[in-house]
């Protein structure tokens, strides 16, 4: 990691501390954080959080990976979870499953190569009578049809790169 | 929890509810008592408790035995093993005794048959998953689960059992070896770790199945701030975590007949060692012990407590010099002096607070610096090559093998110690050769290093080295005897188990001469007078932390002159290489056993230590901290901060 990227974790890093306060009980608020704006929680960033909470590399690390949701490496700018239980078995998720893997290119499990868009499954979100409902970084989408897939890729197309409108996430 | 590793409310890291039990308080009238007494029927045995005593603690009350596996006298309650579970009338649940805080009249029944079904269970559980079988394991015979197992009538694999290894051991630690595949996730270690040591190099890691006990990243132990104290390896129920045993180097060195083996034993583990062999906490062992290991072959054994008479000489002289020139000489010196006999803590400094490594003492530990006389003196005095020596340290301590394989303790040209053992290795050796310790005849040590003082032996204790030090320090610079001063010359006030003690001691008169052995550095003591000589102990690195902070912080502790740190809870007595189990009152045993040898010794004063004096005569001749001292008794630190790389 260059030396600029490392300063500029602590400073994010610093700052999230300063909203949370020095508290163990801040540690997973940070956590969320700092993968929102980052993507991971990279092994320096654990012993920086680590530092800040006056607590122990080991803890931090015990915390990210018992966390599905916390991630020491990217998967994707993105992430897609389709909920992967019954309800939404019934309400068509096969066929969401599918157009999601043939429109991203990836199965479930993956990432793209560009580190865009990360797919996989979720167990259940909530959302039975709704199905099928898929997660989109922390956006849910209800009533998923093959047609809408499409239509929320784009919209994170749009949302990230050069011709960004509005940052969606975060 | 028990009082000596007991933390700030505040700071440890456990949950409030997880707290140690509020229990006992001194009358009805205490601070903190609100409930008082709450009757409970345990097994129709009637009983009335504090409010919040937990349902383990009221059942030992009445003496019924509970099982239990995460349970731990010095650990807060985990309560994740369920091995204690017991049934509350009115509840439909069974309840983990040793985390239910009784609250209320409560009928509790502790062995019905859901009870014992659901113990069985776990037991079948856990061994579904212990990969290995008990006699290649080092715990064979003292293992928690093996004792539940067989009390419990375990006589078949209810839920199967591993047959491969799912775990590599790691073994990249010289100390400290840790095999996942005999863990049984019980958080001992990790409690210790963090809450007992504030170390924290051991977490549970991962999520339900995968769950499992690491590191961080997962890193070999030997690449962490692991600080190699073994306090984990003394809290382990099962044999997931072991120190790195030398016994097999050393008797490989025994059986070759062109090596001089000698063996230095410190005083811990002579008043643990009993245990090994069923004895009483508390027994010493001493003179059994040298003939046990002349049995075993060793050549010479001599007694770590010389070396602990010329730790004090040297580091008493270095912390008198570095007084004289803040006082006198008016330079920057690092003050408060540290101890540096703890390799646990003196690798815990490294890592946490680099920053203060100049306030450390440069002398070596005991460990070290007999090793260093032996190659080079004792050598030259019988005419031995001191390529054909092999030195071995008995030690209660899992660090002094990290410590005795640093890459700077060679000063001599050779490696000063070669292996370090542990108390409960060396137990087995003694076993394996066919003795029965306490059958054994009484031995003496060896010459030239015979004779030792009560000062050296009560290094093992917590407040040890402070009093060996005091004892000395006063004398030197007062003139007067430290009887005079306080009774028998046992220095009351650093002794006991309270985490961390402060002592003023006011030096209203001073010897009008200095004794020859200094008389080179420092030409009166007229500076000193009148002085207030301020020192400080702590034992457990948790309660260093706490002292360390407040010198940050430029507290109380910062005005201090000198600082004994040990690493483990206890000092010594309770080190990582000593006989498992360890609790508050096994180690309230075995140092009464090290003061009551104290109180026997004859000389008790390490600067009256003939073999000392000597020594300086006749080697050291340069006096303590000399050229040839600072050569051979001294070394260097390393700076190796807390990021892991």
């Amino acid at each position: 990691m260059l030396v600029g990227q490392q300063q500029r974790l602590q400073d994010d890093i610093r700052a999230l501390v300063e909203r949370f306060g020095r508290k163990r009980s801040a540690l997973i608020p940070v956590l969320q954080e700092l993968q929102n704006a980052h993507t991971t929680i990279s092994d320096f960033a654990m012993q920086v959080v680590a530092d800040e909470l006056s607590i122990h590399p080991a803890e931090v690390y015990g915390v990210t990976s018992f966390y599905a949701f916390l991630r020491q490496e990217s998967r994707g700018r993105f992430v897609f979870r389709l909920c992967g239980t019954i309800s939404c078995e019934l309400s068509g998720k096969s066929r969401v499953a599918r157009q999601l893997e043939n429109d991203l290119g990836i199965r479930f499990g993956e990432t793209t190569a560009d580190g865009r868009f990360g797919l996989e499954w979720a167990s259940c979100l909530g959302m039975c009578d709704q199905g099928p409902a898929l997660l989109v970084n922390d956006r849910v989408y209800t009533g998923v049809t093959p047609e809408h897939v499409h239509a929320i890729i784009d919209e994170c197309k749009s949302t990230f790169g050069a011709h960004a409108r509005e940052a969606v996430h975060s | 929890m028990s009082a000596d590793t007991r933390q700030d409310l505040n700071s440890s890291r456990a949950p409030m509810s997880q707290k140690a039990q509020q229990v006992t308080p001194s009358g009805s009238d205490a601070a903190g008592y609100i409930g008082g007494l709450v009757s409970v029927n345990i097994d129709g045995k009637d009983h009335k408790v504090p409010l919040g005593t937990t349902i383990l603690e009221a059942a030992r009350q009445v003496g019924i035995k509970i099982p239990t596996l995460c349970h731990h006298p010095d650990l807060c309650v985990a309560g994740v093993c369920r091995m204690c579970v017991v049934e509350v009338e009115n509840q439909r649940a069974l309840q983990a005794a040793c985390a239910y805080p009784v609250t209320a009249p409560l009928k509790v029944k502790t062995h019905t048959a859901k009870v014992r079904q659901a113990r069985r269970h776990v037991i079948d559980l856990l061994l579904s998953t212990h990969y290995g079988e008990c006699y290649s394991c080092k715990r064979n015979n003292n293992c928690e689960l093996q004792t539940l197992a067989q009390e419990h009538g375990v006589d078949f694999y209810r839920f199967g059992h591993v047959t491969e290894s799912q775990y590599p051991i790691d073994r990249s630690s010289y100390s400290v070896i840790r095999d996942p595949d005999k863990c049984v996730l019980c958080r001992r270690c990790v409690r210790t770790c963090i809450d007992v040591q504030e170390v924290g190099v051991l977490e549970a890691v991962g999520r339900s199945d995968k769950t499992r006990i690491g590191t961080y990243l997962d890193k070999p132990l030997g690449d962490v701030v692991c600080i190699n104290c073994g306090q984990c390896i003394n809290r382990c129920p099962t044999g997931a975590l072991h120190a790195n045993d030398a016994s097999d180097e050393v008797w490989r060195a025994i059986d070759d007949p062109k090596k001089h083996v000698v063996i230095q034993t410190a005083p811990s583990p002579r008043a643990g060692i009993g245990e090994c062999f069923g004895l009483e906490p508390g027994t010493p062992m001493t003179y059994q012990m040298n003939t046990a290991l002349k049995l075993c072959g060793f050549n010479k054994v001599f007694d770590t407590n010389f070396s602990a008479d010329l730790t004090i000489i040297e580091e008493g002289t270095e912390l008198l010099m570095r007084l004289y020139k803040a006082l006198v000489k008016n330079e920057p010196v690092a003050l408060p002096q540290f101890t540096s006999c703890s390799p646990g803590w003196v690798k815990y400094l490294e890592h946490f607070y680099p920053e203060y490594i100049p306030n450390l003492s440069s002398a070596k530990s005991p460990q070290q610096m007999f090793g260093a006389v032996i190659k080079t003196y004792y050598a030259k005095l019988n005419n031995i090559d001191p390529k054909d020596i092999v030195t071995v340290a008995l030690m209660p301590c899992s660090a002094k093998k990290f410590e005795c394989n640093r890459p700077e303790m060679d000063s001599s040209g050779f490696k000063d110690v070669d292996y370090g053992l542990t108390t409960r290795e060396l137990a087995q050796m003694i076993k394996e050769a066919g003795i029965n310790l306490p059958d054994m005849p009484k031995g003496e040590f060896d010459d030239p290093f015979g004779t030792a003082t009560g000062s050296g032996v009560i290094f093992g204790a917590t407040g040890g080295v402070m009093e060996a030090a005091l004892r000395t320090v006063i004398e030197l610079v007062t003139g007067a005897k430290v009887e005079s001063l306080f009774e028998n010359a046992n220095i009351a006030p650093v002794r006991g188990f309270d985490g961390v003690r402060y002592v003023e001691l006011p030096l209203p008169e001073v010897a009008p001469d200095v004794i020859p052995l200094l008389a080179h550095l420092i030409p009166s003591w007229d500076f000193l007078k009148g002085a207030t000589l301020k020192v400080a102990v702590a034992h457990g690195t948790a309660n260093a932390k706490k002292v360390m902070e407040n010198i940050k912080a430029g507290g109380q502790f910062s005005q201090c002159h000198f600082i004994e740190f040990m690493a483990c809870p206890g000092g010594c007595i309770g080190g990582g290489g000593q006989p498992i189990p360890t609790s508050p009152e096994i180690r309230k045993a075995r140092a009464r056993a090290i003061y009551e040898e104290d109180a026997a010794c004859e000389v008790r004063k390490s600067h009256e230590n003939p073999a000392v004096l000597k020594l300086y005569g006749d080697f050291f001749t340069d006096g303590p901290c000399g050229h040839l001292s600072h050569k051979l008794l001294h070394t260097h630190y390393t700076a190796r901060g807390k990021f892991i790389g």
